[in-house]
């Protein structure tokens, strides 16, 4: 079955027919080529395809497109500012927090989430807020000194 | 992986959606998706229609009123948990809600398609359970209210008819008295209060919940939750309940009556939680994360834990 969707994604509004199973993330992926959103367990366990809608972090592999009708989507495409890193993924980059980069991305847009909810967090609130995110390279070390000096950064700009 | 095929329709209020249950055979209600979609894509679930009602805005907020929070069925757990409503009127609830899945999870998943799934462990099964709560839906022929004893009627089923709807979650608030040491400790799970002041100080209302969850999904596997009627050291009443053992959240009376009138002390507790297996019968559940008598052996202990951090005994 069929079903047309209007939605803005990273700011630009689509109005898509999609099949009513099209999980969100297969819509951004296929549909509006947005690749840098990943699928890894497909389980909505791995938090590789983490998106954000209404502000709101959310597995995108556990959505369907028709349930993000009338939403505001922004994926890891959409947080750079005028060719400008946003400053979590510039402090993903100084501070190396990734190695093979497969979910740099959903770790990315959780920490802008936990950022905006909390300008100042601690390591430990860091870690704790990276429960929804698995790396298998890093043992997360430089993820969170990425969290913190993209905390540090976005509140003394 | 795609879920099967079915068709889609968008409830515009809550009539809306009962009435398309009613013409719809095999649809099921779409909320946040976080227990359903993966249950479809499993092949777990196959409904012919899904009626969305994830924009069911009269479904959402929290209320506290008459001694009950009330908490619409579209609520999301992160919603729950960030409420200062909750958080003053039953810290038990707004930590529980706190502790579901991830953020994201959080984000996403509802009270009401959480009570609806009806998995055997869901937190919020064994915490309304212990609240002795109760559940609002809505039907062709008007509301009724289901308690929490008689919602559950098996795993994954509930006494929710085919054309009805949860609209909502009523619990009781968390009764306390004196220094407010319970709602001290339920905001601040995890900290050592019994050395300093002792379990003697207590009274009022206490409630905890300890579970061991799966270490990816966090899904609890096994949970026990408690509520102490306390008075000024002594157990006056208690409320025990246990999810992920038999097919439905429950209630413990064994412990609770071993608990009632006794002195709130480590050995006390302990001896209380260990009548659980009383309580449960032959039918425990086993499965490649847990066997039964695995269970069996682990639920008094997480009852234990729940216990010893209520009154502020807990040790780190």
């Amino acid at each position: 079955m069929k079903v047309p969707i209007k939605l803005t994604v990273n700011g630009r509004s689509h109005e898509s027919e999609v099949e009513a199973r099209t999980l969100l993330v297969h819509y951004l992926r296929d549909d509006l080529g947005l690749t840098g959103t990943k699928i890894g367990c497909d389980t909505s366990q791995c938090g590789a395809c983490v998106v954000r809608m209404n502000g709101a972090t959310l597995k995108s592999c556990t959505c369907l497109a028709v349930q993000a009708d009338g939403a505001e989507v922004t994926t890891i495409e959409g947080l750079a500012q005028d060719g400008n890193l946003h400053p979590v993924q510039e402090a993903f980059w100084d501070n190396h927090g990734l190695q093979c980069g497969y979910c740099t991305a959903g770790m990315i847009m959780t920490i802008t989430e936990l950022l905006d909810r909390n300008p100042n967090p601690s390591a430990e609130e860091v870690r704790a807020g990276l429960e929804g995110n698995i790396c298998r390279c890093t043992g997360y070390h430089n993820i969170v000194k990425a969290a913190l000096a993209a905390a540090e950064a976005i509140r003394s700009s | 992986m795609y879920t099967p095929d079915f068709h889609y329709h968008k409830a515009g209020s809550v009539a809306e959606a009962v009435e398309m249950l009613g013409h719809h055979e095999d649809s099921r209600l779409l909320a946040g998706g976080h227990s359903l979609l993966p249950l479809m894509r499993l092949r777990l679930a196959r409904p012919a229609t899904l009626i969305d009602i994830g924009g069911l805005d009269e479904l959402r907020g929290i209320r506290v009123h008459d001694g009950h929070i009330h908490i619409g069925a579209l609520t999301t757990h992160g919603e729950i948990a960030r409420s200062h409503d909750v958080q003053h009127a039953n810290p038990l609830v707004a930590e529980v809600a706190g502790g579901i899945g991830d953020t994201q999870v959080r984000n996403r998943g509802t009270i009401g398609g959480n009570l609806a799934h009806a998995d055997p462990a869901s937190d919020w099964g064994t915490i309304i359970t212990v609240m002795e709560g109760s559940v609002d839906v809505q039907g062709p022929n008007g509301s009724r209210t289901i308690g929490i004893a008689d919602f559950f009627q098996g795993a994954f089923e509930t006494a929710v008819a085919d054309d009805e709807i949860i609209t909502g979650v009523r619990v009781p608030t968390l009764v306390r008295q004196g220094n407010g040491h319970g709602h001290e400790h339920g905001q601040d799970h995890g900290h050592d209060h019994g050395h300093d002041h002792g379990a003697e100080s207590i009274s009022g209302e206490v409630g905890e919940y300890a579970k061991m969850s799966h270490p990816a999904s966090f899904y609890p596997v096994i949970g026990g939750a408690v509520v102490i009627n306390a008075d000024g050291g002594r157990c006056v009443s208690a409320r025990v309940a246990v999810g992920g053992l038999v097919p439905t959240p429950r209630r413990a009376p064994s412990v609770e009556a071993a608990l009632a009138g006794q002195e709130l002390t480590a050995g006390n507790l302990e001896a209380a939680a260990n009548q659980l297996s009383n309580d449960l019968g032959d039918e425990i559940i086993g499965d490649v994360f847990a066997s039964a008598d695995y269970r069996r052996a682990i639920a008094p202990v997480e009852v234990k834990h729940a216990m010893l951090h209520a009154i502020g005994l807990a040790h780190h």
